[in-house]
């Protein structure tokens, strides 16, 4: 196991080198610049010095050099000088955005908390609904619980999230009145008050998340369930004279879950990602905020920069889904 | 007077297993797969019932409604005085220590994520209140009686070969000691040369334990070999029930002459001689039998009456019983009774 683990590492190295340079060139050859908002009464050899002052007349190649320099070894050294206190990188250069000049890794900084919190609380609400729809789905399949949620399944799976989104903030904040429209991230969690607050801003976009989520999960659970639910050893496990509650929570539902824990493992990167509509919808200032208002700004370094991470993220899920895979079903062997 | 015959430890009456069709757009009930049509039958106590016929004929539906692993439709399945089909969840699952059932899959019926000994001792855990160590004691006991080396005890399933887990599957099936087996099928997905060792090692284990089979297999000469009664199933119904000798000597039934004019003949003089009787079309579907004897689409002795009534199984010669209106009639021409009968049963099925 570790020897794979270990080499699928290795083999991830050359994949994110080109991931990297993909996102590079796609992001340097799409149109726009980063200079475009800047006002024509700008005189041409002042917009040539701000140019030159972002570094972006250099050619691409070897800005994408540079940028692979700071991203793997000024960034974490940097981080590492201020865990220890060292001075390794002192002095050198880190990733800056083009929007705000202040270096990339503190603004994700910033943003990520807002995201993990939401879109995480979100994902996790959405498993904690889905697995018990989909175990009892599968068990009274074709019952009236199976088809309602079915409906539901497909009602999440259609409605997009700018849709359900804003029909929950007509009904529950302004029809009724109960909650708040806005997600304040302002807001600090200090004593009970505060904290009912930050809960009763989390469950508008929470739900709109959470209903997604729960569609695709509560699908692949019922069907995983279905598909044991006739398998031979569930038989032997009924012969055996076990109630119906151990053969359904320790037989069919331990094999169940084998594929549902890599789909949930898969889906963990997009938490990270953060939900680009919702973060909006909700004014929620999370990494999706960032990433959309880089990506209007041609803000390359910063649009670089996510966009990788989500690449390395997706790798590393993808990684952590197998070795799982191999933990939970005992058939499968990495040698 | 009945000291001599001991009460049979199973007893199946009439049991019927129809599996309804819904067809339509609002998924109306159509009809029934009458996968068993009215099975009876008796099992002594230590003997084995052997439970023949061609593939969906309904003979593991027969062992899995016996177990109630299925609920039968109509019935009575007594084990051991208590009838099976009618106890309730609870009562059930305390009745089935007594009764198992040996599966026809050896890979597919064990659980793939537990090991050797999680799966012989879960039933422990269930139905006894031993210690974990008592339990093992046990594990190792059952897995000495079928020959699987203890140093297997952590396995998974995957990491042994089909004889192996079947072993498995009757290590498992004896944790409980019961009295009665339902054997689906054993050796059917095993290699030829393991199909002999697990055979034997069921009929060691009978005679070590006193054990009840219900057989059911497609292999007629395996079933020659273990059982002492056979019943040839076709269609949902039983056509045949005789001493395992005397069927094999001289089948009654058309249906059990085929089937038995099928098995290969080891001696190349005999079988130039066989006469092998070759059955025309197809099994009718067993949501839409015949309306008379399931069998008289195909029988080559096929009469007018086996169109229309539909035969019952009765005793023509003593402990043979035969469904089949070849001997109905025999035994009737001695009495004018039998033939009005025949002949109200038809108008009654004629209006």
């Amino acid at each position: 196991m570790l020897t794979f683990t270990l080499r699928r590492l290795l083999l991830a190295i050359p994949t994110l080198l080109v991931i990297s340079l993909v996102i590079f060139l796609l992001v340097d050859l799409a149109p726009g610049s980063p200079l475009s908002q800047i006002p024509l009464t700008v005189p041409p050899d002042v917009r040539q010095k701000m140019i030159e002052a972002l570094g972006a007349d250099q050619p691409v190649m070897f800005r994408y050099v540079l940028w692979l320099r700071q991203f793997f070894w000024v960034e974490p050294m940097n981080l590492f000088d201020g865990w220890f206190g060292t001075h390794i990188v002192e002095g050198e250069q880190r990733i800056l955005s083009w929007q705000s000049r202040s270096p990339v890794f503190s603004i994700i900084g910033e943003r990520i908390p807002q995201t993990l919190i939401v879109i995480g609380t979100a994902y996790l609400v959405g498993i904690l609904i889905a697995l018990p729809i989909g175990i009892y789905s599968a068990y009274r399949q074709y019952s009236l619980f199976d088809q309602i949620g079915t409906l539901f399944a497909m009602i999440g799976f259609s409605v997009p999230t700018f849709f359900s989104g804003t029909l929950f903030i007509i009904i529950f904040s302004v029809w009724l009145g109960w909650l708040p429209t806005k997600y304040d991230t302002t807001l600090q969690v200090i004593d009970w008050a505060s904290f009912l607050e930050q809960i009763k801003q989390m469950i508008l976009p929470v739900m709109t998340l959470g209903l997604a989520n729960a569609a695709s999960i509560s699908r692949y659970m019922r069907s995983s369930m279905l598909d044991n639910m006739g398998m031979d050893y569930v038989r032997t496990a009924r012969a055996k004279g076990l109630s119906e509650r151990v053969v359904v929570l320790k037989h069919v539902l331990r094999n169940s879950l084998i594929p549902v824990v890599t789909v949930i493992a898969l889906g963990i990167p997009s938490i990270f990602g953060g939900a680009i509509i919702t973060e909006n919808l909700f004014g929620v200032n999370g990494i999706g905020a960032a990433l959309i208002g880089a990506i209007q700004a041609s803000d390359i370094p910063m649009v670089q920069t996510l966009a990788f991470i989500f690449a390395v993220l997706i790798v590393l899920f993808n990684l952590i889904a197998d070795v799982l895979y191999g933990f939970l079903d005992p058939r499968i062997r990495y040698d | 007077m009945l000291d001599a015959n001991p009460a049979p430890l199973v007893q199946v009456e009439d049991l019927k297993m129809h599996f309804p069709i819904y067809t339509g757009l609002f998924r109306k009930h159509t009809g029934d797969v009458k996968a068993v049509d009215g099975v009876s039958f008796q099992i002594m106590a230590g003997q084995t019932l052997g439970l023949v016929g061609e593939s969906g004929c309904g003979k593991s539906t027969v062992g899995r409604a016996m177990l109630r692993l299925y609920e039968p439709t109509a019935g009575r399945v007594v084990i051991d005085g208590e009838d099976v089909a009618k106890l309730s969840p609870e009562a059930l699952r305390k009745k089935r220590p007594s009764m198992q059932m040996v599966f026809q899959d050896p890979q597919a019926c064990l659980n793939p994520r537990m090991t050797l000994e999680e799966i012989v001792s879960e039933p422990l855990d269930e139905h006894t209140d031993w210690s974990r160590d008592k339990k093992l004691e046990r594990v190792y006991e059952l897995m000495d009686q079928v020959g699987l080396n203890r140093r297997f005890v952590n396995r998974f399933p995957h990491e042994f070969s089909g004889g192996q887990r079947q072993r498995i599957g009757i290590a498992r099936a004896l944790a409980l000691k019961p009295q009665f087996i339902v054997c689906d099928e054993p050796i059917a997905a095993l290699d030829v040369s393991i199909q002999a060792q697990v055979v034997n090692l069921l009929e060691d284990l009978q005679a070590k334990l006193g054990l009840t089979y219900l057989f059911i297999s497609h292999d007629l000469s395996m079933v020659r070999h273990l059982a002492q009664r056979v019943a040839v199933m076709y269609l949902g119904r039983i056509a045949e029930l005789s001493p395992s000798k005397d069927l094999y000597a001289r089948p009654l039934h058309p249906y059990a002459e085929a089937l038995l004019s099928a098995v290969n003949e080891p001696d190349p003089e005999l079988a130039a001689r066989r006469n092998r009787i070759i059955l025309k079309g197809d099994v009718p579907s067993p949501a839409n039998p015949p309306k008379g004897c399931n069998f008289c689409t195909r029988c080559p002795k096929v009469m007018d009456i086996c169109r229309s009534v539909k035969p019952d199984l009765v005793e023509v010669e003593p402990g043979r019983q035969v469904a089949c209106h070849l001997y109905g009639i025999q035994s009737a021409t001695g009495s004018t009774g039998g033939t009005e009968a025949i002949e109200r049963k038809q108008q009654g099925v004629n209006q």
